[in-house]
């Protein structure tokens, strides 16, 4: 499924490449038959734009281009920060959060579906220029596996780790590392309202002894370590510490699949713009969470799956131009992921092009007169030459 | 006495045509002025007089120069045209000067020295030309002239009338390629100043002279005051188009802006990818307002996805760029569309090469415009 990013304006500061829209039901009206199986859509003479197909599990071949309603209670359970902020401006506009089906997406849908929970967990990497629809795509699969009941373990933004911290701490657990409090504690946050059910239900197996008052005993929820990390800002990384270790331990047991879905995993590798006091840069190895997802992203374990984003736009030092995955993950990046699937998202074709203004179109959000004529189209066809994230920033002026 | 005058003989009036003595010419200009131009360095003297003697030395001496020169630069003397004259003088003395008019020139001194008036006046201080009092004496006469014509040709049209041989066909003279002169232009040839009223009051004759049906005479008199007008589109120069290996036909041309150049190649059929420099222009264009310049041909031609682009370009910067392939990519298209269509490019503006350049900075302000600040005190 492609999984075109439509991207909002003005937020260029994180990638916003990855906005998938999945665009739903080609006639509005008809929302309200919810005919949750496959369906052609063919009765319209406008080009086919939605789908009433809103379980990503059975998106299939003939749904490509088209766009899926994801219910607003979903959306906030699912995605607490997942979604890129012009997406979430969209959403907010429109009342509706369409995504469209595209084909990266349905390829790696495909590839979960037949997953072997017995093998090491697969990395997948979806790379392409900026603005096709990376961070979207992914939100297609996070919104499958929560539908499917996997534990999602999604960072919205790796490069929000090692850009702009404004405060370090030196690490509890370990003297040389470096603590971020507050990214870690929002995280947390969010974690929880993603994974709710699932924190009652993995107990830890350790003992861990925050400071001389506070302890979590072993066989404790692993919401008590949550709750412990959001209060106490100061143990908070270690807390995400915790739940990595504890997450990558227990989905071999199979009580639960878990998905780590990292969007700009080439921050893990390369440099932070970080530095001490004493103005000496900071490795990325030297904090403490990227040394937790480094682990993480290892397949040594089982039990689900990787699936990762690489992003230029909220790196740091890496080149404009640079969109391959060899280039933005650096050599170190390149070894450690190793081996992977790569997962090209490129612009849209000419159907998906037409879908997604149609959607505009019946969402009324092309006002000029031109843009319902050909010629309207082959101009915005040119200017943004299929680009989903520029399509969207010319639509937002018209 | 008579200041001036030609061989110490009274100034003559053109009209007079009786040779008195001696081939030396008088130099008729209308008929009803002696004028002498003279070379004279017109910033200098303001009020004083070429005398004819002088003028003919300094033409004398320009054909003498001429010839010389023509020796010099190994040409025949004979056929030693001004435009080689120009030639020369820029290659003998070349000139980093950017005003035209301030590098060195060696022109007939007729087209250098300003046209004055002879004196109007004879020995006993009585004025030759009977209008001399009205203090443009020229421009009168010459409406005078002109009314005289008027009133013959409606004297004749009544005399036809009468006869019954009156016909009321006006032959129009097509007046489109022409234009009236302007009053600086009336000016210059009649050597007096003018008002716009005058101005416009001759104009208004020579027209009504137009309406009435005219002979030949009346046509020739009129067309004297009337300057073509070159048509400007006819200078649109269109590449001729090329086939490459393939077969394919393209067209190549180049664009500059502001010290970026660019060289487009269009091919005819395609659909619709530009690539410049290598790279897709979606990467290296990420501004729109760039993308939008890219576009602007095509669009107005309404061929968006039909052509195929190669381009390179170098220099200046991302907008002086895009508007460098942007006329490149106009030019290359004029090869593939109509000679109309290539006339609204060309009124649309798309053909025309931006002369705009960054003006340097003066010595005593701050920017190029910008001055210091003004302090009172």
């Amino acid at each position: 499924t492609m999984l075109k990013g439509m991207t909002r304006l003005i937020s260029r500061v994180h990638k916003l490449d990855a906005g998938h829209f999945l665009h739903t039901g080609s006639q509005a009206p008809q929302n309200v038959a919810a005919h949750l199986d496959n369906q052609v859509p063919v009765e319209s003479p406008r080009a086919v734009s939605r789908t009433s197909e809103s379980d990503p599990a059975k998106h299939g071949e003939q749904h490509e281009g088209q766009h899926y309603n994801i219910p607003l209670q979903d959306l906030k359970a699912v995605f607490p920060h997942g979604l890129p902020p012009r997406f979430v401006m969209q959403v907010k506009t429109f009342n509706e959060a369409c995504l469209m089906v595209r084909k990266p997406a349905l390829e790696l849908l495909h590839y979960l579906k037949n997953t072997n929970f017995a093998h090491p967990a697969v990395r997948y990497v979806l790379y392409g220029e900026k603005g096709t629809g990376k961070t979207l795509s992914l939100c297609h699969i996070i919104h499958f596996c929560a539908k499917q009941d996997w534990l999602i373990l999604h960072i919205p933004d790796a490069h929000l780790w090692v850009k702009n911290c404004r405060n370090l701490l030196q690490s509890t657990y370990n003297k040389q590392r470096l603590d971020q409090p507050l990214e870690a504690s929002i995280w947390l946050k969010n974690f929880k309202t993603a994974n709710e059910r699932f924190l009652s239900q993995i107990k830890v197996q350790e003992k861990y002894v925050w400071n001389k008052r506070e302890s979590t005993e072993k066989g404790s929820p692993l919401g008590e370590v949550v709750e412990q990390g959001i209060t106490r800002v100061r143990n908070a990384t270690d807390a995400v510490g915790i739940v990595l270790k504890e997450l990558k331990r227990q989905s071999s047991s199979g009580i639960f699949h878990l998905l780590v879905a990292v969007d700009g995993v080439n921050a893990l590798w390369g440099r932070t713009t970080l530095k001490r006091e004493d103005k000496s840069p900071i490795a990325p190895e030297e904090l403490a969470l990227i040394y937790n997802l480094r682990k993480m992203v290892k397949n040594d374990w089982h039990g689900g799956a990787i699936v990762l984003t690489l992003s230029q736009t909220g790196s740091v030092f890496k080149p404009r131009k640079a969109f391959l995955p060899q280039e933005l993950l650096g050599k170190e990046g390149f070894d450690t992921l190793d081996p992977f699937i790569p997962i090209l998202v490129s612009n849209y074709n000419p159907k998906e092009f037409e879908s997604c203004i149609q959607y505009y179109l019946e969402n009324s959000w092309l006002q000029h007169e031109k843009a319902h004529t050909e010629d309207g189209k082959k101009e915005l066809l040119f200017l943004s030459n299929t680009n989903p994230g520029q399509l969207e920033r010319l639509c937002a002026y018209l | 006495m008579w200041k001036g005058g030609e061989d110490g003989k009274p100034p003559r009036k053109a009209g007079r045509r009786e040779p008195r003595l001696g081939p030396r010419s008088w130099i008729l200009r209308l008929r009803h002025t002696t004028v002498v131009s003279t070379k004279k360095n017109i910033a200098a003297l303001r009020r004083e007089t070429y005398t004819l003697d002088f003028i003919k030395k300094q033409i004398e001496e320009f054909n003498i120069g001429k010839r010389h020169l023509a020796n010099m630069m190994g040409e025949d003397p004979e056929t030693f045209t001004q435009e080689d004259i120009d030639r020369a003088i820029a290659y003998l003395f070349p000139s980093g000067l950017f005003e035209k008019r301030a590098r060195p020139i060696m022109k007939h001194p007729e087209q250098i020295f300003p046209k004055q008036r002879a004196i109007q006046w004879g020995e006993d201080g009585r004025p030759f030309h009977f209008l001399f009092y009205t203090g443009k004496p020229s421009y009168y006469s010459l409406m005078h002239e002109a009314y005289g014509k008027i009133l013959d040709v409606e004297k004749h049209q009544n005399q036809l009338r009468a006869q019954g041989l009156f016909s009321e066909k006006t032959k129009t003279k097509d007046l489109i390629g022409s234009r009236w002169l302007i009053k600086e232009e009336l000016e210059e040839i009649l050597v007096e100043k003018l008002s716009d009223q005058d101005y416009a009051h001759f104009i208004r004759l020579l027209e009504r002279l137009l309406t009435l049906q005219r002979g030949g005479a009346e046509e020739e008199f009129v067309q004297r005051f009337r300057r073509s007008i070159t048509i400007q589109s006819k200078k649109q120069l269109i590449e001729p188009v090329r086939y490459d290996e393939q077969g394919m036909a393209f067209s190549r041309s180049e664009g500059r802006r502001k010290s970026a150049e660019a060289e487009a190649v269009v091919y005819a059929h395609g659909s619709g990818r530009v690539s410049v420099n290598g790279t897709h222009y979606l990467r290296y264009f990420p501004v729109t307002q760039d993308r939008e310049q890219l576009m602007f041909p095509f669009h107005f031609l309404d061929r968006l996805g039909k052509h195929d682009v190669a381009c390179t370009v170098s220099g200046g910067g991302r907008a002086a760029q895009a508007g460098a392939i942007r006329l490149a990519v106009a030019r290359a298209l004029c090869t593939f569309v109509t000679e109309e269509e290539v006339e609204w490019m060309r009124q649309a503006g798309l053909l025309t090469a931006d002369l705009r350049v960054r003006e340097r900075k003066k010595p005593g302000q701050e920017g190029a415009r910008r001055k210091f600040t003004w302090k009172k005190r």
